[in-house]
């Protein structure tokens, strides 16, 4: 009898479970979906908008290199250049210097140090991007100044380093960039390399490794994956970056290898011309601009995957999505 | 003390009870009688020092009358009016014949005040004031001129050393009404420029670089030397910039100040009888500054609801009366006398279902 009861009661429990659980599936489903429907409506609404330019400029938009307001001729190449170039610059300034700062958390600092050291890199992260843009402005730029006008002595030859040195332009954007994007780049790093499993270390140690022979092989291993998630993170921040980059760029829409030409990038010009754009064509255009950097988000986004599931297919078991 | 500042705010109390008393809730609201309206706009930030001023002023004269305003530039502050979302706009700029016959109904522009463009620069040898004319300043932004020393400007300058120093060339990288005066001015003196570059709120830059906002083309003048760029005259006063002089149609160099922005004004008053929607760039006045602007209001001529289009109307009225008063402090000209008396027209020209909104008043 007890035992009829028991079953009947735990009966009941699991019934009462079922409809919660399934409240709950169909809940968090709905949360989920939502995602998509922004997604799917914000680039429903860009084309449409963008459709003056899309019709009018046709496939040419994403390459043409004019962009005049006036005469009512648009095109993107200059933006896309300077976004992917400031961005790539970025990630080889901040790169390096996260995974050093990283390492050096997660394996070698002393405790004392690891906890503030950390938090600082946290705060960084916090600090509003005007706040970069002013520094920029105000600091980083008539720093490089001199900076520049020396390299560009020394080093004119190469086309890096060609034009005058306003201070203003791509390396100012790239070091702001790098800045900004340090500390995302620098914590989940460290995170990743701390989740890495004791035993990984111990069996490298056991084995005669010495600290770094230990890392290289199979802590980095472990945390490739991680790493690239961590950039790619530090990347999408970069593309994306609006108030700082305009306030140092110089927002001049050229297509220079040089360091030192002012440029523009695809934020940039949204942010600066959509308040005061008129007429039909302009708007569109910023509209196929806006379109364009939402397609280079989702393009980056891939190659992630894409490399994340390559390199998964290498590492050890665990590691694999 | 203590006690003069009890009784005072027992005394907006009281106020505050009666108009609230006066609502809708009670009896029948005449136009005479005080009602809590609120107004909204959005448009230019050009004027908007001048225009947040006015507000708080208005506020305090007429309690009952509140009013807010979005800086949000003149395209989006012509959008919301076009919507319906705000009781007014405001631009730099006039509306172009095709943008007026694209709005739902007839909009009356109501000029404020004057505004002019002062260019800036940072020469750390000279210490006069440098003299530019169109040409020169128009060769400068289309890169043609490239140093100081330039014999052109040389031959503007006698007496001034200039220095062997390459022309760093700012400008604006946002679209705005100030960029819109400068290339205005550009292509009225220059057919070279009217034809590559043209006048707009954005334009495709010849040369130099691009700072968001007055403060980052000042930022760079600032900072480099041999820099040269434009910034409303306000800016540049508050920011202690040294600013050039440009010579006017009259031949005579003028420096950037309130005068002699009114007098580019004064000129056209003739003109805007007709229609208030003129150019003042290159001011054919002897003693007017050469790149300003008028800067306007935005109204529906038949306005949709009659409290509001009321206070509406009689918040113009002052603007464009006491209002006046605060514009030069704030770096703004005020408008000449012969432009008071045609706003007072289109004023008293607004209405609620075909009646006028203000009494008929003397100027």
């Amino acid at each position: 009898m007890s035992v009829g009861l028991r079953a009947e009661r735990s009966g009941r429990r699991l019934g009462r479970a079922n409809l919660s659980d399934r409240v709950f599936r169909w809940g968090t489903m709905l949360f989920a979906l939502a995602v998509i429907v922004v997604i799917v409506l914000l680039a429903y609404e860009l084309t449409r908008s963008a459709r003056p330019t899309l019709l009018h400029f046709g496939w040419a938009f994403p390459v043409r290199s004019v962009w005049d307001p006036v005469h009512h001729q648009f095109g993107a190449w200059p933006f896309l250049w300077g976004t992917l170039f400031s961005s790539l610059l970025a990630l080889l300034i901040a790169v390096p210097i996260s995974l050093g700062a990283a390492v050096f958390l997660a394996e070698l600092a002393p405790p004392w140090l690891r906890n503030p050291v950390s938090f600082l890199v946290e705060l960084l992260a916090a600090v509003p991007s005007v706040v970069y843009g002013l520094w920029g402005i105000f600091v980083l730029v008539p720093a490089l100044r001199p900076v520049e006008g020396w390299l560009g002595q020394r080093l004119g030859f190469l086309p890096l380093f060609q034009g005058p040195p306003y201070g203003l332009g791509m390396l100012a954007a790239g070091l702001i960039l790098a800045i900004m994007i340090l500390p995302i780049i620098t914590a989940v790093s460290r995170e990743v390399l701390l989740a890495v499993p004791r035993t990984q270390r111990e069996a490298a140690y056991a084995l005669g490794s010495t600290h770094w022979e230990a890392l290289r092989g199979p802590v980095f291993r472990y945390a490739r994956a991680g790493i690239i998630g961590a950039i790619i993170l530090g990347l999408g921040r970069a593309l994306g970056e609006t108030m700082a980059v305009t306030m140092v760029i110089g927002n001049t829409p050229t297509t220079s290898l040089s360091l030192f030409s002012p440029a523009y990038t695809m934020p940039s010009v949204l942010a600066n011309e959509f308040a005061e754009a008129t007429g039909n064509l302009h708007i569109s255009a910023l509209m196929e601009i806006a379109l364009l950097l939402f397609g280079v988000a989702v393009l980056i986004n891939a190659i992630a995957r894409l490399l994340l599931w390559s390199v998964g297919r290498g590492a050890p078991r665990g590691v694999r999505e | 003390m203590w006690r003069v500042s009890f009784l005072c705010s027992v005394a907006s109390l009281a106020t505050l009870a009666f108009v609230s008393g006066c609502g809708p809730g009670g009896g029948a609201p005449g136009p005479s009688e005080p009602m809590a309206v609120s107004l909204t706009g959005a448009g230019a930030s050009f004027p908007y020092p001048l225009y947040s001023k006015w507000f708080s002023e208005y506020h305090g004269a007429e309690p009952s009358v509140q009013i807010s305003y979005q800086s949000i530039g003149s395209g989006g502050g012509i959008q919301a009016l076009k919507t319906r979302i705000v009781d007014f706009g405001a631009s730099d700029a006039p509306l172009s014949d095709e943008e007026a016959s694209n709005m739902p109904g007839v909009v009356v522009h109501i000029p404020t005040v004057v505004g002019a463009v002062a260019v800036v620069h940072r020469l750390p040898a000279a210490k006069q004031a440098i003299r530019l004319d169109g040409p020169a300043l128009t060769a400068i932004y289309l890169g043609q001129i490239k140093r100081w020393n330039d014999p052109k400007l040389a031959v503007l300058n006698p007496g001034v050393k200039l220095p062997d120093l390459p022309i760093t060339v700012a400008h604006r990288s946002d679209g705005s009404g100030t960029t819109y005066l400068f290339t205005s001015y550009l292509a009225a003196v220059s057919p070279e420029w009217a034809k590559r570059v043209g006048a707009a709120k954005s334009v495709n830059w010849p040369t130099g670089v691009g700072g968001k906002g007055n403060e980052g083309v000042a930022g760079t003048v600032k900072q480099s030397p041999g820099a040269i760029g434009y910034v409303e005259l306000a800016y540049a006063q508050q920011n202690k910039l040294s600013t050039a002089r440009l010579r006017n149609t009259a031949g005579a160099f003028v420096e950037p100040t309130v005068p002699s922005t009114t007098a580019a004004a004064t000129g056209a008053v003739e003109r805007m009888k007709d229609d208030v929607r003129v150019s003042i760039v290159n001011s054919p006045a002897p003693g007017a500054y050469p790149i300003a602007g008028f800067t306007y209001l935005l109204v529906y001529r038949q306005q949709s609801d009659q409290t509001e289009g009321a206070a509406l109307a009689g918040f113009l009225q002052w603007a464009i009366r006491e209002g006046q008063a605060f514009a030069v402090p704030l770096g703004y000209a005020p408008l000449p006398e012969g432009v008071l008396a045609i706003n007072q027209k289109a004023i008293q020209g607004l209405t609620y279902q075909g009646e006028p909104l203000v009494a008929e008043q003397g100027p």
